[in-house]
């Protein structure tokens, strides 16, 4: 298994030039190193002199990708590119634009971040899971049917009303919760509550409803007839065979997120006044901040990639027939 | 014994975790405390201000903080030697941490002392000795923290010193001294600073002798020192003299000005110019701050009534009273009105009345409205989600309170702001441009078509009043009545002002060359190019409504919709056409406005704030006049003169000045709008007493729905698991038989 991962971490190198290499492209297209000056400088009295010394201070004076005037290798390191890009795959994410350490940022908002995602990550499963097995238990019943059809609406509303909605019933008209907020702590649980339920509410259709089909195909094969006709009880079956087995297409989608948790929720911490990372990304690109914006990407892709290993790696702990080689 | 001890540890720390989450969760649902309250239970009564912001603030550096979001807090932090009268309109300038207001005297290029009403034109340089009170003290900061033996303990921090520092209030020990004039001497000259890029050091420049030359003698020192060391690391000020500005001694200092700028005391009560210790700066600027986020950007060093003593931009930013504030007290009189209407209750008491102001994000509108409905925020603005169940509108275009907000007590102050939006035409254009009469006369027309009564109705709920020239209501220099009116665009009725019926705006279309907006000489459509930003849902209604305001001349608007990147480089280049923009006043003067139209101010030609690019020599030369002169009749005929200029050449389309709607509980006091003074929290009054006591009235929690849903849900699955029993005996019996 561990030749397995070194070659996945190799693999992953090129990935992520690419993934870098397109992030630049993207964000110079549509903003020049002007514009960026232009934006952190503020909008009034600003001098031509004073964008070209921003410019120059942090390096954005350089040409994007070669520097057909310097010599030998300096013509592509004397770069913006190369300037930027390089300190990332050591995990050094510098300053942004404005001057704040990115690393101290990510540190000081990926908690809140975490608070609500994770909670919301491992209730949702485990009422997806329960919800999706109830139906496929009652399958063919008014249950199965009220489910689906539940399912479905579920599914076909917004999820910024699901948060507006939530909002307005459980803070404005009942008085529960907070409306938005957030404290460091235990005190956090009255500001994540409501969030948590929310979220999981929002993600019910969607998952219930796939996860009933995973279970469903189970319930159909040779060997759960063969453990019916047998007497295996019905109850058993299901969490003793069905879900073991269903569980290789649910870890497809569910693993792969598990890294990626701490990268929060954009709109639900807007709504909910969470401090996490969720708009961190979001914001960067408003303020035409390419440091940011550039260290959120490759640390959104370091982490998608970790979480496909992992998906990998979990296959094999759930189906013994599963080897990586 | 070691394992076994562990083994009984984990387990009791579980349950002790577990314990501690109920019962927090039990004292939560038994106190009398809103289950709903955002903030903890032992603030209930304290004397804190709620508020909120939607964005966080760039900069709390005075010498790079200039958007508005800023000043909420800077305005709070730091303290200019002058500040606007919280009372009296029109806006009047009052010392602050000045013992007066400083009045200028003037020499000539030989240095020669000049009479006081001598003409601009002799006026080499004005000079400002200003003086400040003594006794004012800075607010608790590490960098003044000295030992026993008088050494500063934090200017020279290793990096061992920082490995347990992550914010300012790692710093166990804080400091203070008093405020002198070489303070405020420091940060004219960091203005200059190569690395801190001040909004104003190219207006500055020009009017503070040697600033330019100041600037270039600290890049070179800059350059050097960086060449000298790795890091960037502090540039002492103190060690560069700048010939216009000076030290006299302890308590006063002296600004030397290039010509006559009257206008210089306005920017003396801004926090450009207040002041800034340079064991402030020495302490930030030392290895390893940075990387931890504590800059002078973050943590602001000021004198003034509040601190900053937790900013977390992402989630609150806390100000706390200055405990060594320097004893400023409530003003004593205002304007006629304000006595009765309890705005001097307070008169002679010590300020700030509030000890902590908290802000939180709130980076949407609807959870910031319901807050503020619950009462956990003080005061709040309009928006547009909120509008129909805030406000109502009669008939007579009447403003007050819905029934619902009236019965809370809440209450509402409406001002117009002194700002200006505006539609303007590129003079550098062929088509809309240039002072030829066609060109004239088709601006004029469009000026007419341009229904912005309708568009205030439609897209900013009645907040707005149509403007008539550039200058905003309470600027000198604005006329009402018929007097003010834009006879250009405006005829004059009992009813106040009507716009010229659209028959009129054809008339002069026609009279410009295009007839039912055909150009006579090609005979070819009249297609005009309108360049602006935006592409959301609210601004397709609004470009849409713009489009239709032409068709009603058949001209053919196209929109050209850009991003803001390419919208500034169309601006800095001169090719947009017709576009929309807006200025918010910087200080209430008339310069502040006509400046946006002055000919040396052309954003094309000089990278200016005048982006019509619009020139007019006579405008121009009662620009230069007016700017230097004190208000009066004889400034007044002045600008008269420059707005009908203006009027008659329509290079905007005067639209409209935005009309403030504020907000406020019944426990907020001292709520006067003052659109100039950035330093007002220190006025208001609040009485958490009865804030605590609607609270509770208000947001009692209604449980019984929960237990209802609750029953529904076990209603629904019953009969599921009856049918699951009765299958599972079913298979028992069907077995046995």
């Amino acid at each position: 298994m561990l030749a397995y991962v070194v070659r996945r971490a190799l693999y992953a190198i090129p990935i992520l030039v690419g993934v870098n290499l397109i992030t630049f492209f993207l964000f110079f297209v549509v903003n020049t190193p002007d514009d960026m000056a232009r934006m952190h400088l503020g909008m009034k009295r600003v001098t031509p002199d004073a964008i070209e010394k921003w410019k120059a201070e942090r390096g954005y004076d350089r040409p994007l990708l070669y520097n057909a005037q310097a010599d030998g290798s300096d013509r592509l390191t004397a770069t913006i590119f190369f300037d930027k890009s390089v300190r990332l795959f050591g995990f050094d994410f510098g300053s942004s634009d404005a001057g704040r350490n990115i690393g101290a940022d990510i540190k000081q908002r990926m908690w809140p971040s975490l608070a609500i995602a994770l909670p919301q990550f491992l209730v949702g499963l485990l009422v997806y899971v329960s919800f999706a097995m109830l139906l496929a238990f009652f399958r063919g019943s008014y249950l199965d049917v009220s489910g689906v059809v539940l399912c479905v609406v579920l599914m076909s509303i917004s999820g910024l009303f699901y948060i507006i909605a939530g909002q307005y019933v459980f803070s404005k008209l009942l008085h529960l919760f907070p409306v938005s907020g957030y404290e460091p702590g235990w005190l956090a649980w009255r500001f994540i509550l409501l969030p948590v339920v929310i979220g999981v509410i929002a993600g019910l259709g969607s998952s219930g409803r796939v996860y009933r089909t995973f279970f469903l195909e189970e319930i159909g094969k040779d060997y759960v007839r063969t453990a019916r006709a047998k007497g295996v009880p019905e109850t058993r079956l299901l969490f003793r065979h069905v879900l073991k087995n269903a569980m290789v297409p649910i870890l497809t989608g569910v693993v792969v997120v598990i890294p990626t948790l701490f990268m929060g929720s954009l709109i639900m911490e807007s709504f909910f006044g969470i401090p996490g990372l969720g708009s961190y990304t979001i914001e960067a690109i408003q303020n035409q901040d390419f440091a940011i914006v550039r260290a959120m990407v490759f640390l959104g892709s370091v982490l998608y990639i970790l979480g496909l290993l992992l998906t990998d790696i979990s296959y094999t702990l759930v189906d013994p027939r599963i080897r990586l080689s | 014994m070691e394992p076994q001890q562990l083994l009984i540890r984990a387990p009791v720390t579980r349950s002790a975790w577990i314990a501690g989450m109920l019962a927090a969760i039990a004292l939560a649902a038994c106190s009398e405390h809103p289950w709903n309250s955002p903030y903890p239970a032992q603030q209930a009564d304290q004397n804190i201000l709620y508020s909120s912001f939607s964005e966080r603030p760039k900069h709390l550096d005075p010498a790079q903080s200039y958007s508005s979001n800023e000043v909420v807090f800077t305005g709070q932090i730091y303290e200019p030697p002058l500040q606007y009268h919280f009372l009296k309109r029109p806006y009047q300038l009052e010392p602050l941490t000045a013992a007066r207001l400083p009045a200028p005297y003037y020499l000539d290029q030989a240095g020669r002392r000049l009479a006081a009403d001598s003409p601009a034109a002799d006026i080499a340089f004005s000079v400002y000795d200003i003086e400040i009170k003594p006794g004012i003290r800075y607010q608790p900061h590490a960098a003044f923290a000295r030992n026993a033996q008088g050494r500063y303990l934090y200017h020279e921090l290793s990096g061992a010193d920082l490995d347990r520092i992550n914010t300012l209030a790692d710093f166990a020990e804080t400091g203070s001294r008093e405020l002198v004039a070489a303070d405020y001497v420091y940060q004219i000259k960091r203005l200059a600073h190569p690395r801190l890029h001040s909004p104003i050091f190219g207006l500055m420049s020009e009017y503070i002798d040697g600033l330019q030359e100041y600037a270039e003698t600290l890049e070179q020192a800059d350059r050097q020192q960086q060449s000298r060391q790795a890091q960037q690391l502090f540039l002492d000020l103190r060690d560069y003299p700048l010939s216009g500005v000076q030290v006299l001694d302890r308590y006063r200092y002296r600004v030397k000005i290039r010509g006559k700028y009257p206008q210089f005391l306005y920017w003396l009560a801004m926090p450009f110019f207040a002041p800034l210790p340079w064991e402030a700066e020495r302490f930030y600027s030392q290895p390893g701050m940075s990387e931890r986020n504590i800059t002078l950007d973050w943590y602001p060093v000021g004198t003034g009534p509040y601190m900053l003593t937790v900013n977390n931009p992402n989630r609150q930013m806390i100000m706390q009273r200055n405990p060594n504030f320097h004893g400023e007290r409530y003003p004593r009189e205002g304007e006629a009105g304000d006595r009765e209407a309890g705005l001097l209750a307070d008169a002679g008491r010590p300020l700030p009345l509030i000890d902590t102001v908290i802000y939180s994000l709130e980076k949407e509108n609807i959870p910031t409205w319901n807050k503020f409905l619950q009462g956990y925020y003080d005061a709040s603005g309009v928006s547009s989600d909120s509008f129909d169940q805030a406000i109502q509108i009669g008939s007579g275009g009447d403003i007050s309170l819905t029934p619902e907000l009236r019965e809370k007590g809440i209450q509402l102050n409406t001002a117009v702001a002194t700002s200006i939006s505006y539609m303007g035409f590129n003079m550098l254009d062929p088509v809309v441009g240039g002072d030829s009469e066609r060109a004239r006369l088709l601006r004029q027309a469009i000026a007419i078509a341009m229904d912005y009564e309708e568009l205030i109705s439609i897209f900013a709920n009645g907040r707005g009043i149509p403007a008539q020239g550039p200058l905003a209501p309470g600027i000198f220099g604005y006329r009402e009545g018929q007097a003010g009116i834009n006879p250009y665009v405006y005829n004059w009725s009992g009813r106040g002002p009507q716009r010229k019926p659209v028959e009129e705006a054809r008339r002069l279309l026609a009279k410009a060359g295009y007839p039912d907006g055909r150009d006579v000489e090609t005979g070819k459509p009249l297609a005009l190019y309108f360049d602006t930003t935006g592409g959301g849902p609210d601004d397709a209604a609004r470009l849409n409504w713009i489009r239709k305001q032409f068709a009603k001349l058949d001209i053919q608007l196209q929109i050209r919709n850009t991003d803001y990147n390419r919208f500034q480089d169309k601006m800095l280049k001169g090719t947009a056409q017709i576009f929309q923009w807006g200025w918010n006043a910087d200080y209430p003067d008339p310069e502040n406005f006509l400046f946006l139209l002055y000919g040396n101010n052309g954003k094309v030609e000089h990278n200016g704030e005048n982006a019509a690019n619009y020139r007019n020599a006579e405008f121009d030369r009662l620009f230069e006049r007016m700017k230097n002169m004190e208000n009066g009749p004889e400034r007044q005929q002045v600008i008269d003169r420059m707005v009908e200029i203006l009027r008659h050449d329509a290079p905007w389309v005067f639209g409209f000045h935005p009309k403030q709607f504020v907000l406020y509980h019944d426990w907020y006091h001292n709520a006067k709008t003052n659109l100039m003074a950035n330093n007002g929290l220190k006025y208001r009054r609040i009485d958490p007493q009865l804030r605590e006591q609607k609270r509770q009235a208000w947001n009692q929690p209604v449980v019984w729905p929960l237990g209802v849903l609750g029953l529904l849900l076990v209603l629904a699955m019953l009969p599921a698991v009856i049918a699951y029993r009765r299958h599972e005996n079913q298979r028992v019996q069907a077995v046995q038989s």
